[in-house]
Formats: structure tokens, sequence, C-alpha cells
């Protein structure tokens, strides 16, 4: 058990000021512009909840809440299957594991616009490699003009750069597993599958968890990529929220719904994550019990 | 029986790295490329290798300062992250006190927030304090993703460590400081390495703050790439360039802690 | 349940040269059919290795090991059927404690009215018949090494039961529970028990034969009273008893020998022990002398601790070796500070040459008084 200890909140000081810095008054003044129509500089009406109201009502928002659910949703069905595939398949020791590590993980620390970027050339008919062998196998593609090929693309985008996150993670719960788990499921005679499903899968439930809200999380917020490869469109096929909220904000300035659409944007996630994070912490509980 | 499953998993992983790998194995043959060739022929590997697109990058202020600057401001970044997070962690994992939880609770949150919800509060936030285009607003910034990080990675770390420790050294005179820089400090080296790692990235990768808030002195790489539309045209051969040069800080970077990844991963907060 | 024969060694490398390249140094060893065994040693001392070598976890990088006479060096743990209990308990976390002890005989397609019977007694053994259908991942860690163990005793045809120090995790007041436990097993089901710890007391009173092993080599097989009386190796001298042996410098004096300057062995009793340059004798075995006394030494009492039921007397000879003596408390204990002299020389004393035994009580001291 912890011991209490009131002046450890003298060490916790700094970081609480960072971040309410970078958090607290922003928030403040998104929460200001929410409750005000800002006509001019000069003129600011207290409107109360009325761009709660609108933002609500819109349609475009709604569509882009959906849009924004099933990109999610979809997003989490292939890359955390496939992330605890990869993790299983990269070797455990040596040299190979250094090198594997190395080529895995590289999709993760390009740029977020370099990601869109690679992606855009690769697509392309005319100069892309992916784009050009699908033309030459007779396969329509058009990312630009065609919503299901565009979804497809985005989708496939962010399985390349962020299926390592998963697999990453999943690779360094099973290196925590030790030996002697294994050694005792051969004596006990359990298949290949049986050490899957009775003893990896159960002691990565951690790791699998932080994977699975990481990527939920940072998929419902995603902005970059999908704004450089298809800049939400065709159309707005595939403008999430984000890009939502960033077209109103900064295109069109409607500071107040932006603003009040923020806030929403903001508690839906919180209200998601929460969620998932006590869960996240029961299970953590649990499987701290065992040795 | 073993071996038939063994290659499968082999050719399992061999597909997936040759997914992975060729997008920027294609990025990386454009660079090589001149604009005419790209638009004119299709070919797996450059038929006129040229140097001319990187030169450019390396000669051109306009481009060569977009890494300087981003190198810069993630560098500061992760220095004051790690900073402020390494108490806040031992704090969080030592001790409790009031409202331990909740604190914990809305740190992470932070890291949940949309960046977009903060563009233009930050925007006028940081013309107020007159800190627009300058390394350390955009340093400043990314703490408030990174800090919630960096605090949640090292306390995970910081747990695994038994409190006995800290108590053996306590008898042993030591004062607080210099336990932790001393003993502390070194034995979660893995963590800090595991929490540095992850602070550069998602530093080094962030595009609309760090857009948002710089102009001109201290515009980075991303921002520089994401105009280098002329009336000629997209200049893909030097995009892809300046794209691959991007890539090679993350590549150091996780050359240098791959040993810490598997290790550090496992005695974290897993 | 097997008889398990031993010829092999085992080496880090390839190339074996010396003594040190070698994990465990050439040996044979048997373990008898329903035995109880303990391998005991200090930790690097190759125990581990020898029981990963019986159980099939490790290859034996050369030599052979045998089940019942048959050659099983090339086989897997599971080919061999052993049982194997782990330094921290390995469980299943996501099953109950009946499916846990039911999953080795699942595995090999067991009838599911056997596996029953077979898990109910097994548990009713282990006295967690009331836990089978509590998770096991929520018990305490003794629950769960008992539930190791079930998993091991579950398979009928089990050849033996190896332990790798399996009470590492449990709380000190627990342990003495299991160990019992698993004497009530051994004398229930008489199975090969092969157990491996640094505890001396967990290996004297667990095993009947125990194997003292000192840096890869197996120094001495024998019951807890031949390791007490006549430790054949100065390792085991050092290594049994709290505290263990007091090893005294030999040195020879004209045909006599001689501890710290004083004659303890005339030279007629010297003959019998040749080449002796260590005396060993047992602080439970020390007494204290007249001064002057045959077979006696002159000491400085450094201190004398009650222990309760005896007195532990540390003091220095005259050349400096610490001497302890366990003295009954009903007599005159010297204080510190003080001189005394203590016999050496008994009927339970011993000689060594170059760490060996050569001779043991009594031989040594005929004509001698106490």
């Amino acid at each position: 058990m912890k011991p209490v200890n009131q002046k450890a909140w003298l060490m916790i000081l700094p970081v609480v000021v960072c971040v309410a810095f970078s958090a607290i008054l922003p928030l403040m003044t998104v929460v200001n512009y929410s409750v005000q129509d800002i006509i001019s500089p000069e003129r600011r009406v207290f409107v109360g909840t009325e761009w709660f109201k609108q933002v609500m009502r819109d349609d475009d928002l709604h569509d882009a809440l959906v849009r924004q659910i099933v990109y999610s949703l979809s997003v989490l069905l292939v890359e955390i299957p496939l992330g605890i595939g990869l993790a299983l398949a990269m070797p455990a020791k040596g040299w190979r594991a250094s090198a594997t590590l190395v080529l895995v993980a590289i999709s993760l620390l390009i740029p977020w616009n370099v990601v869109g970027t690679i992606w855009q050339i690769y697509g392309r008919t005319d100069i892309g490699l992916l784009g050009a062998t699908l033309k030459g196998l007779g396969i329509a593609y058009d990312y630009t003009g065609n919503p299901r090929d565009a979804w497809l693309t985005v989708l496939t985008m962010d399985v390349w750069h962020w299926t390592p996150l998963v697999a990453l993670l999943c690779y360094a719960g099973l290196r925590a597993i030790p030996d002697a788990y294994y050694q005792a499921a051969s004596i006990d005679g359990a298949s290949k599958f049986a050490v899957f499903r009775f003893i990896q899968l159960p002691k990565m439930r951690g790791v699998l968890m932080i994977a699975v809200l990481l990527r939920f999380m940072d998929s419902f917020m995603i902005y970059t990529e999908p704004f450089v490869l298809t800049g939400g469109g065709p159309g707005n096929s595939t403008t999430f929220l984000s890009q939502y909220l960033t077209q109103k904000a900064v295109g069109q300035f409607d500071l107040g719904p932006a603003a009040a659409f923020s806030l929403i944007y903001f508690l839906i996630i919180l209200l998601l994550c929460f969620i998932l994070y006590t869960w996240m912490q029961r299970v953590g509980t649990v499987s701290e019990g065992q040795t | 029986m073993d071996d038939k499953r063994f290659r499968k998993r082999t050719l399992l992983l061999f597909a997936y790295l040759v997914f992975a790998i060729l997008p920027v194995y294609w990025m990386i043959n454009m660079s090589f490329k001149t604009n005419e060739e790209i638009l004119a022929a299709f070919s797996l590997w450059p038929r006129h290798f040229t140097f001319d697109h990187y030169k450019l990058i390396f000669t051109d202020e306009s481009w060569y300062s977009g890494y300087i600057n981003s190198i810069e401001y993630v560098a500061i970044n992760v220095v004051i992250a790690l900073a402020v997070a390494l108490p806040a962690a031992y704090a969080f994992s030592r001790y409790s006190f009031l409202g331990d939880k909740h604190v914990f609770f809305w740190l992470l949150t932070n890291r949940m927030t949309p960046p977009a919800v903060f563009l233009l509060p930050f925007f006028q936030l940081y013309t107020t304090l007159g800190l627009m285009d300058t390394h350390i607003a955009v340093a400043l910034a990314h703490l408030l993703f990174n800090v919630p990080l960096a605090v949640w990675i090292l306390e995970g770390f910081m747990s695994g460590i038994p409190r006995e420790i800290d108590e053996t050294a306590y008898i042993d005179g030591y004062s607080f400081p210099r336990f932790f820089l001393t003993i502390f400090v070194p034995l979660i080296k893995a963590g800090i390495g595991v929490a540095a790692f992850f602070c550069f990235m998602f530093s080094w990768v962030e595009l609309l703050m760090a857009r948002t808030l710089t102009s001109v002195n201290a515009l980075p790489i991303v921002a520089v790439m994401t105009r280098t539309v002329s009336a000629s045209g997209m200049d893909w051969g030097t995009l892809a360039a300046a794209g691959v040069l991007t890539i090679v800080p993350g590549a150091i970077v996780i050359w240098f802690v791959r040993n810490y990844i598997a290790k550090g991963f496992a005695m974290g907060r897993v | 349940m097997s008889r398990i024969d031993l010829d092999l060694a085992h080496a880090y490398k390839p190339d074996p040269k010396t003594d040190d390249d070698y994990a465990l140094l050439p040996l044979k060893m048997s373990f008898d059919d329903g035995g109880a065994y303990a391998l005991l040693g200090p930790s690097g001392c190759g125990k581990t290795t020898l029981l990963n070598i019986v159980s099939g976890l490790v290859r034996p990088s050369q030599g052979s090991v045998k089940y019942d006479g048959v050659d099983v060096t090339a086989r897997t743990p599971q080919q061999r059927n052993i049982a194997q209990v782990f330094q921290f308990p390995v469980i299943y976390d996501t099953m109950t404690v009946a499916d846990n002890l039911a999953f080795p005989l699942r595995n090999r397609g067991v009838a599911p009215a056997r596996i029953k019977e077979r898990v109910g007694r097994i548990a009713e053994m282990l006295e967690m018949s009331h836990q089978l259908d509590v998770r096991a991942a929520g018990l305490a860690a003794d629950a769960k090494q008992k539930i190791s163990l079930g998993r091991g005793l579950v398979r009928e045809d089990v050849s033996a039961v190896l332990f790798d120090e399996p009470l590492t995790v449990i709380d000190p007041h627990l342990k003495w529970q299991l160990r019992r436990k698993l004497k009530q097993i051994h004398h229930e089901l008489r199975l090969t028990l092969i157990y491996v710890t640094h505890d001396q007391v967990e290996a004297l009173t667990f095993a009947d034969q125990v194997i003292v092993m000192t840096r890869g080599r197996a120094v001495q097989v024998g019951t807890a009273s031949e390791l007490f009386e006549r430790p054949q190796h100065t390792f085991v001298g050092y290594f049994i008893g709290s505290p263990g042996m007091n090893l005294l410098a030999l040195r020879a004096n004209g045909g006599a020998l001689e501890v710290a300057g004083r004659v303890v062995v005339d030279a007629a009793a010297a003959a019998a022990v040749p080449g002796a340059t260590l005396l060993g004798v047992r602080p439970e075995y020390v007494t204290l002398a007249a001064p002057g006394a045959r077979g006696a030494i002159p000491v400085a009492v450094l201190q004398a601790q009650d222990i309760g039921t005896y007195w532990l007397l540390s003091t220095r000879a005259a050349d400096g070796t610490t001497v302890r003596a366990r003295l009954h408390p009903r007599q005159a204990i010297p204080r510190a500070g003080d001189t005394a002299w203590l016999q050496v020389d008994g009927p339970h004393t011993c000689f060594y040459a170059d760490e060996r035994l050569i001779a043991a009580g009594g031989q040594a001291t005929e004509g001698a008084t106490a």
C-alpha cells in the first residue's frame, strides 16, 4: 500500500502547470467562444446554448460522426488482429529481432503528412506503384474520384501506418511471458493454439487494452493523413470529425458553432475513453493478483 | 510439423515486411529520379540516377531550415517533457495523495484531446504571449500530449522498482536528489528510453499545431513540405527526397532504443 | 514411475577444455523408482541444469539419460511423461482450478468421466476440493503452487515429479504446510520425486537421499545423517548444519598433527590419516575441555550467544581461525574475553586431505579420551 504524502503535490506541480497551461487556458477560450456570437472583435453577444443546439441539429455533423465511427471501428477490426499476428510472427531474439523491430517501426516514425504524401503518390495510376499495378491488372481504381476507393485507400494507409504500434505493444507483452509457462504447457501437452488461447492471449491483455485505447482515441482524432491524401473527398466521403471541425473553424470562421462542436467532440472522446480506461483498470487489478 | 508452422510464420512476416517497406521504397525510388522521368516513364528503379533533389534540399535554406527547426523544437520538447514527468511519475508511483487518481486521469484526457479543438485558442494564446513563430511555442504546445504520455510510461516502470530500494537509500543517508539521480534513474533507464522515444515520435510527426504556430522562423519541415506546389506543378522529386530525409532521424532514434523497446514495454505499464 | 539413470556431462561450449567450461562435470547418478531425492547446493552449482536435463528441457552436451533402461535423451518432457513444478506458480489464468487440473488430461483425450474422477481425487489430496470452481487467477501463491503440482500428479502414468525450488515465493509460515503435503503425497503415491533447493532444511526434511552439489559437481549422495556425520567433502561439511563444520588447518610436526601450534593428534594416531590437511568437527560435537587436555586447543572467546536450547560460542584459535561450538546450557559458559579450551578431536571428528574425506570419527582417536 502506498504511503499517504500530501507533499507529493510539489512533485506533480510542474506537470500540472505545463498541462494546465496547454490545456485549461485554451479550453476556457473554447468554452468562451461556444457561448458567444462574435460578429466582430468589438461586438459579442451571449447566446447561451444556441450554438450547441445548432450543432446538434446539423446534418453534416451527423454524417461526419457516423463516418468517423465506422472508420474507427474498421480500423480496430483490422489492426488489432493483424498486430497480434505480426507480434507472434516476429522473432524473439538475436539480430533478426532487432532488424525486424526497426523495419516494422519505420512507418511509425514518418511524419503524418509524409505518410499522406507517400500514399498520395503510391496510389496514383500514373506515377505510383500501387495505382499503376492495379491499372495494369485491369482494376478500375481512382482514389480521388471514387468514394469507395478513397475509403479503402485511407483505411489501408491507416493500417499501414499504425498496425506496428499494436504489434510492438503485443510483442513486448509476449516477451514478458517467462519461459516456464511455455515449458509447462509443453509438459501438459498443449497444442499451439491452446498455448495462444490460454497463455499468450491472457498475458497480453494489459497491452492489448492499451493498444485498443490508443488506436481508438487516435483514429477518432485523425486529421493529417486523410487531409493530405484526399482532402476529405471526393465530396465529403472521407471527411472525418477533425477535418469537419477544422473546416468549420478555420475555413468558414464560424467560431461559435466550431467551438461548441469542439466541446461536444471532446466530450464524446472523453466518455468513450473513460469507459475503456475503467475497463482497463479493472482488468489490470485482476492481473495484478497474478504472479 | 513445427517446421511447417515456422515457415508459414516467416512467410507471413515476410509478406508484411514487403507491404510495409514497399511504399517507403517507392518514395526513395522517386527521390532519385528527375521530375521528368517521374512523370514521363514508369520504372521500378531510377534510369537516370540523380542527387539533384537532395542537393536542392541541402543548399536551399527554405528546405534545410525546416529540418533544423523541427529537430530544435522536438529536442526542447523531449527535454522538458521528461524533466517534469520524472518527479510526477515518481509521486504517482510511490505516494497516494488527495486527488491522485483524478489528476492521473485528467492527464490522460489531455492525450485524448483532438488537436483541432485547440487550434484557434492556441493561435490566440501564443499571439498574445508574443511567442508566435518560435520553437518554444511548438515545444510547449506539444507538451499537451507528450507530458501525460511520459508520466504514464514512467509511472509504469517506476512501479516495477521495489520500494525497498528507496528505503535502503534513505537509511544509508542519501538525500532525495542524490538518491534519485544516482540510484533511481539508472534503474529506470529503459523506461526513460521508451518515454523519450514516444515523445520524440509524437512531436516529430505532428503537423497541425506545428504549422499553426509557426510561419517563417520556426517553420518545421512538415509544414515546408506541404508547400511544394509551384507554378510548374508538384515538385514530386524534391517532395520525395524531403520525405526520405524526415525518416532519417526517426530511424536513428529507433536504432538506439531498439533494445529498450522489447525489454522496456515488458517492464512497463503491462 | 521410473528408475532414472544418468551418465552425462554438460558443457557450455562445444569444446570444453577446463573444468570451468562445464556446467555439469561428468557424473553418474541413479534415482530409484519411487524415491524422494533432493539436489542441494548454492546458486549456480548446476542443480537446476541437472533437473532440466532429467526432465528433458535441456539436452546434455554429452552422455545419456535413461528411464527404466530406455534411452530418452532425445525425447521431450512431454514424451518422457514427467511433471515439473517451477519456482513461481505456472497456472492458466483464464481457467478455474478444476479446468487447470483437467488440462493435461484433456489434451490427451481422456474420457470426461475419468477426468472428473482424477481431478476430484487429486484436489482432495491437495485439500483443494472446495475451490474447484474458483478462478485460478485470484488465489494465493501457495494455492497456485498446489495447482501446478496437481497438474503434474493428475496424470496417472507420470514417470517422475521434478521440483525447481518450488517454495521460493511461498510465505514462510505456509512453507512447512506445503512440505508436509509433499511428503504425504510421496507416501501415498510412491512417485519418484526430485527436488532442487538451496535450503538445507527443505532438502534434509523432504528427501530420503540428498545430493549435494557445488560448481557443477555432485560431491556427495547420502541420507541426512550420513551428510551430517560423515561429510565426504569439505563443502558438504560447510554447507550442511547451522553453523557449518569447523575446519581447522593441520600442520605436521614430527609425525604428530598440530592445530594452531598445539598437538591434537599424536604420531601414532596420525599414521591413520596420512596427508591430512584439515580437521573438521561440527560445532555440535565441540565441547569444553580441561586446560591441556588431549585433543583440545586453547581459544579466545569472542562471543557467547544464548540461543535458548543451546549456547553458541564463537572463539578464535591461536592461528586466527574461528571455531564455533554449540554448548549445552547446563554448564558454566565462558564469556567474551575469557580464554577457554575446546575439545576438537573426538569420535565425530573428520580428517580431510584436499577437500576430500580420508577418515572420520573414532579412527584417529583410539586411545584418546574426550
